[in-house]
């Protein structure tokens, strides 16, 4: 296993990626800088969906209510309370974690769609609550101006901060696939009779998955409040939910760094088509109909060698019921 | 104040949220319809029931608001809507079916997002109203209070749609062979009957009952971009509750949600919007597969 970790040339390229990264903010404007960051931070959130979705066949259809649950909690912390910012910044990924332990023990009894449909009902209230309790959370304008620390302030040191983090995060996550764990959780996706016929508990796998991934949601969101010194309602909304869905998607499915890549084409399409037109939605819907046409297993799921061989990668999720 | 929870306001705030839930539960029932045949959580669903509620405006606005424009864009908005379905089903949807339902949960939310900017395109973020027709202005007395009469009028169309969807499912031909085609598509195409034009039907009636929603809520609330959000969430869970697929669940959701969100105005204003929510909850935790049996 560690062979597998520990192999030398990935090992260069990430070390080579990563160092080009560290250099960016010397050479790229303040802007692009600040872009990097979001595509950073989105695409640990899709990473952390695609861990549920794309590795443990789960319908983890409200992943947005716990990037929300991290940001605010965070954000919550900082502005309420004389707690320093640390610990707030700790509490936002436990708070999530914790509540994706909360609404996962009562998803996981459930099957497939029935599993996407009560974390959407959870999810939601916890939307409506941020949304409707003025007191607590300023309701629809969010909260904004959330102080930082001196050393997390300003784009290029949250920037570096950012790096860091999600470095560190992608690597726990990896190393997390590659474990024996990581190898059930796919075993569950594949089969989840036969995988209970063997003594594998289905259901307290898919909660720890639920919880390790709900818990780097909550990194992503608290890493979005050191970034953009806000937080607001939509964070939670289901509609952001489906758009992290739609990264993993784009990005490819079953491929570890394919939804950060999915990430990265929607903040530069956002961004860039959001800065023309007011109908970005509209663009959006059209690629993804297009991607459900031409490319359901995303962008990194081309295989040179099937490709033009046919479908036969099509294979994805294994249907309903 | 906090003892002026009368009678009187208790019975004609219950009135109220029956007749919201009414609209709720014909929308829920769409979706309802289209999760039992078609096995896919329909979410544009909302979209639909926006675009049912503008097309009715612009008909109305049409004949001047006159009582006849009023009837006829209640029957032509929900058509408008069902016809615009049928054309995304016959173009696009139709070629998926073989395809995980995954893939049609996203391609509904793509036809989600398509929706609503062409709504946005068509007629514009402005905020919009018609009105009832005499015959359905102003209001009765039901035990000592004022109740709108439109919102009697409301309470009527819901258990008819709720019978008559009733009935086209569990009596006619279709319904029968909707249902076959739910649980063992092959087998029914084996039989000689073209399964993809029974899903196009199924398709079809349940976006005709978001767009009939969306026509018949149209005199009681600002009409705007945006209303689409909110009715889809109200009602994946109203159908969550009530049991997947179940029409009577879809019922006994709707009223559940309708009824506790009354209570909530009366308990507490601020919050009322919460106490469905919560309602969903406690189901959920009692009976985490629904109220009535799904059809899954």
């Amino acid at each position: 296993m560690l062979k597998d970790i520990l192999n030398i040339p990935a090992f260069l390229w990430t070390a080579a990626v990563l160092l080009v990264l560290a250099f960016v903010p010397f050479a790229a404007g303040r802007f692009y800088v600040y872009i990097l960051a979001v595509i950073f931070v989105t695409g640990l959130l899709a990473m952390s969906l695609n861990l549920l979705v794309g590795h443990g066949g789960t319908y983890q259809f409200h992943h947005g209510a716990f990037y929300g649950v991290g940001a605010y909690t965070a954000g919550l912390i900082i502005t309420k309370t004389t707690l320093p910012a640390w610990v707030a910044l700790c509490a936002g990924p436990l708070a999530a974690a914790a509540t994706g332990l909360f609404i996962g023990a009562f998803c996981v009894r459930l099957n497939k769609l029935y599993f996407g449909m009560l974390q959407i009902s959870l999810g939601s209230l916890i939307w409506i609550l941020a949304l409707r309790w003025y007191g607590l959370t300023n309701g629809d304008d969010g909260i904004h101006g959330i102080p930082m620390p001196a050393l997390l302030s300003g784009s290029v040191n949250a920037y570096y901060f950012i790096l860091i983090v999600v470095s560190v995060s992608l690597a726990v996550m990896y190393l997390i696939l590659k474990s024996p764990f990581g190898a059930t959780l796919r075993a569950v996706r594949d089969n989840p009779q036969r995988c209970q016929a063997v003594g594998i508990n289905v259901r307290r796998h898919q909660l720890l998955a639920i919880v390790i991934a709900t818990f780097f949601a909550g990194v992503a969101g608290v890493l979005f409040v050191v970034l953009e010194g806000s937080v607001f309602p939509d964070m939670l909304f289901w509609v952001m939910s489906l758009e992290i869905f739609i990264m993993c998607l784009l990005g490819g499915w079953f491929t570890f760094f394919g939804p950060m890549l999915g990430a990265a084409i929607m903040v530069a399409l956002r961004t860039f088509a959001g800065s023309y037109t007011d109908y970005w939605t509209l663009i959006l819907g059209v690629v993804l109909i297009l991607l459900i046409f031409f490319l359901p297993d995303g962008i990194m799921g081309i295989n040179p060698r099937t490709w033009l061989r046919g479908r036969e990668r099509r294979r994805a999720m294994p249907p309903l019921r | 104040m906090e003892t002026s929870v009368t009678l009187a306001g208790f019975v004609s705030q219950l009135l109220v949220g029956l007749s919201r839930a009414m609209i709720l539960f014909i929308v829920a029932s769409g979706l309802s319809f289209i999760l039992g045949v078609l096995r896919v959580p329909n979410v544009a669903h909302g979209s639909l029931y926006m675009i049912g509620a503008f097309a009715a405006h612009t008909i109305a606005v049409g004949f001047e608001g006159s009582a006849a424009g009023f009837w006829l864009a209640m029957i032509c908005a929900p058509l408008v809507v069902a016809a615009i379905s049928l054309v995304a089903e016959r173009l696009l949807f139709c070629h998926l079916y073989e395809r995980e339902h995954l893939m049609l949960l996203l391609f509904t939310f793509a036809l989600m997002l398509i929706l609503g900017d062409l709504t946005k395109m068509t007629w514009g973020a402005d905020y919009r109203s018609i009105v009832a027709p005499p015959l359905l202005q102003g209001s009765v007395s039901v035990l000592g209070t004022a109740f709108p009469r439109y919102n009697l009028f409301l309470l009527l169309v819901g258990p008819l749609v709720a019978v008559g969807l009733w009935l086209l499912s569990a009596r006619t031909k279709f319904g029968k062979i909707a249902r076959a085609a739910a649980v063992d598509r092959e087998m029914v195409g084996a039989i000689g009957i073209n399964v993809s034009w029974v899903f196009a039907f199924a398709f079809m009636l349940g976006c005709f009952l978001a767009g009939l929603g969306g026509a018949l809520v149209s005199p009681t609330i600002s009409i705007t971009l945006g209303m689409d959000h909110s009715i889809i969430i109200e009602a994946f869970l109203i159908v969550t509750i009530g049991g997947l697929g179940n029409i009577w669940g879809a019922m006994v959701g709707a009223l559940i949600f309708g009824v506790s969100q009354s209570i909530g105005v009366m308990l507490l204003p601020q919050f009322a919007i919460v106490f469905p929510y919560l309602a969903v909850v406690v189901i959920l935790t009692l009976k985490p597969t629904g109220l009535l049996k799904s059809v899954w």
